[in-house]
């Protein structure tokens, strides 16, 4: 178990690396980052200094190297506007963004459970096809609309709940929901068919034949096995989560990572577009390494080697 | 109930199937006849036709204008009848633009985007996923660990870095996302060929001399083809929902352009008065998207033989 833990992080480690890579590539793909970022009053002389002070006047692989090895210290550069640590920006809103993932996660997992669980032993009935109607409108619907439509019913209309920000409490309720209802129609679905599997076991079947009732055969007998497809696709749902908080972010201005990272994009910040993204892939990945070490725990059968 | 190409006599749930195993022409029912049966099918491929054919004759119907605008009847609610008795069906945007007229011309966008992006990535995916699974070891295992570095960056943070430093644009945008979005392929296809190359004829193949890209080409591409089919299928919806978002944050394509997601961000600014400007375009998406993943799910009920028969 260890050693499967230890190797899970050495993958995830070598994962990030090559992230970095990509990350340090992407930010130079339109060719020489001063050229775009400098102002347009400086001439060659004054671009020319820039790019030693940023160190772009070096070769490529030698500018990876010094990223990199500031990187693992915490280091990813001064950020060009705001003047302060890039490192510094990305923490301050990393909690945000966590916390509104984790907020849509309580709502996604609370709605798609019951719901799945129900359609799969109510199967075809008008229950069941109600839920999955739902859930296929919530899977086709852009999450930020959704957003955009609760604003025009909640903070127009009714002037109940703040249309943008994090200074009140109750500003988090539209964000939440609006991330919320895509992961909770997506994960529905695959609860109901990982319940459909389990409930044609034969385990299942010599459940209910002793007698046990309804309640005893899903939670103790079915859940568990279906737990484990449920908890693979809600690790990669995190990362669809945490994609689309970019969007959600920027129409609720949460002050969260996604909207620190386009508005880093916009006034081309590389170092902080950089150490966003890092961060990004290193909560997906986090999350996913703990996600296999719980199956573990779910599913003693499951062994690692 | 299983349904494998082993038994079909399992497969036969309707008398058209009887009839199909009976007079043998085909021993799998045809995508057609399972259509007829579908309702979830028949939904989703009804709405993408219609989508489709919109988007193809939309220059030649609208009803007015959509680029140029009408200065004098701005914000115009839905319903609204202009003093030289131009109406307009949803309404006018910041710049007395015919909302229902850009709807129709933005499908365009939509369409082209969700199809070509698609094309390219699944092109991309089914290439990568083939070679990754077939040379096994090393290699795989390195290609793996490049598709786990691209899927620890969620697809949209992806797109939008990327778009944000590219820059904007039709071209761009599709070349972006199809570039982006080859991975989940990759994944899916490089799993099937690990299991289609265990199979006997595989062997025989190998046996009998075949050269490898025979092999590759011939017996085991047309057995993860249908994988990449229904991925496909999934897929578009997902790029369009991607599209929207991007061209609603300005990093997809630029006005004069005509898209959904760029009357979203229209709409932004004046949420507080003209609801009727962010309310139907989202509608417009919601239903393309619907369409696609009825006509995914269905896709995937019907070819996919590993799902097939479960739910």
């Amino acid at each position: 178990m260890q050693q499967f833990i230890a190797t899970r992080i050495v993958q995830g480690l070598i994962t990030l690396i090559i992230v970095s890579f990509l990350a340090f590539f992407l930010v130079r793909l339109k060719g020489d980052p001063v050229d775009i970022t400098a102002p347009p009053t400086f001439n060659e002389d004054q671009k020319q200094r820039l790019r030693e002070l940023w160190g772009f006047d070096k070769p490529l692989a030698e500018q990876y190297v010094i990223f990199i090895t500031r990187a693992v210290t915490g280091d990813f550069g001064i950020a060009y506007l705001s003047k302060r640590p890039a490192m510094e920006l990305v923490i301050e809103r990393l909690g945000a963004t966590w916390l509104l993932a984790g907020v849509a996660s309580l709502i996604g997992l609370s709605v798609a459970l019951p719901l799945g669980i129900i359609s799969s032993l109510k199967r075809n009935s008008l229950f069941d096809l109600g839920s999955t109607m739902l859930a296929s409108i919530g899977t086709a619907m852009p999450s930020f609309w959704l957003g955009l439509m609760m604003i025009i019913f909640f903070s127009v209309r009714l002037r109940l709940l703040p249309a943008f920000g994090a200074r009140d409490p109750s500003a988090i309720i539209m964000p939440s929901l609006t991330m919320g209802v895509g992961m909770a129609a997506y994960l529905s679905r695959l609860t109901r068919s990982a319940m459909l599997e389990v409930l044609n076991e034969d385990y299942v079947r010599t459940a209910y034949s002793k007698g046990l009732i309804t309640r005893t055969v899903v939670f103790r007998h079915a859940m568990k096995n279906a737990l484990i497809p449920i908890m693979t696709v809600f690790g990669l749902q995190l990362g669809w989560l945490l994609g689309g908080s970019v969007v959600v972010e920027s129409v609720f201005s949460w002050p969260g990572l996604g909207r620190l990272m386009i508005d880093s994009i916009g006034v081309r910040d590389n170092t902080v577009v950089q150490a966003a993204l890092l961060f990004f892939s290193l909560s997906f990945i986090s999350i996913n390494i703990v996600i296999d070490i719980l199956y573990a725990v779910i599913d003693p059968r499951i062994r690692f080697d | 109930m299983s349904t494998g190409p082993g038994q079909p006599a399992a497969a036969a749930q309707s008398e058209e199937d009887v009839a199909t195993l009976v007079t043998g022409h085909s021993r799998q029912p045809s995508l057609l006849s399972l259509l007829r049966r579908s309702p979830i099918g028949l939904i989703g491929t009804g709405i993408i036709s219609l989508v489709i054919v919109l988007a193809v004759i939309s220059p030649l119907i609208v009803p007015h204008d959509p680029i140029r605008g009408n200065l004098r009847t701005r914000y115009k609610p839905p319903g609204f009848i202009g003093d030289d008795g131009a109406f307009h069906l949803l309404g006018t945007d910041q710049l007395g633009r015919d909302i229902f007229s850009r709807i129709l011309v933005g499908s365009r966008v939509s369409v082209l985007v969700g199809v070509v992006a698609v094309m390219i990535a699944g092109t991309i995916g089914v290439l990568y996923g083939l070679t990754s699974g077939f040379l096994g070891g090393r290699v795989d295992g390195f290609m793996m660990r490049i598709c786990d570095a691209m899927l620890s960056i969620p697809f949209v943070i992806r797109v939008v870095a990327i778009s944000g430093i590219v820059g904007p644009g039709l071209v761009t945008l599709i070349l972006i996302l199809g570039l982006s979005g080859w991975v989940t392929y990759a994944r899916v296809i490089r799993g099937e060929v690990l299991k289609a190359r265990e199979n006997d004829y595989v062997l025989a193949a190998w046996s009998i001399g075949q050269r490898p890209l025979w092999v590759v080409l011939h017996h085991i591409l047309p057995n993860v083809i249908a994988s990449a089919i229904v991925l496909a299928a999934l897929q578009v919806g997902i790029t369009m929902l991607a599209e929207s978002s991007l061209s609603f944050l300005g990093l997809g394509v630029k006005p004069p352009t005509v898209t959904w997601g760029i009357q979203l961000a229209d709409g932004k600014s004046v949420i507080n008065s003209a609801w009727w400007m962010t309310a139907y375009p989202g509608i417009a998406i919601t239903i393309t998207v619907l369409g696609v993943v009825f006509l995914g799910d269905w896709l995937r009920d019907s070819l996919d033989p590993n799902v097939r028969g479960r739910d």
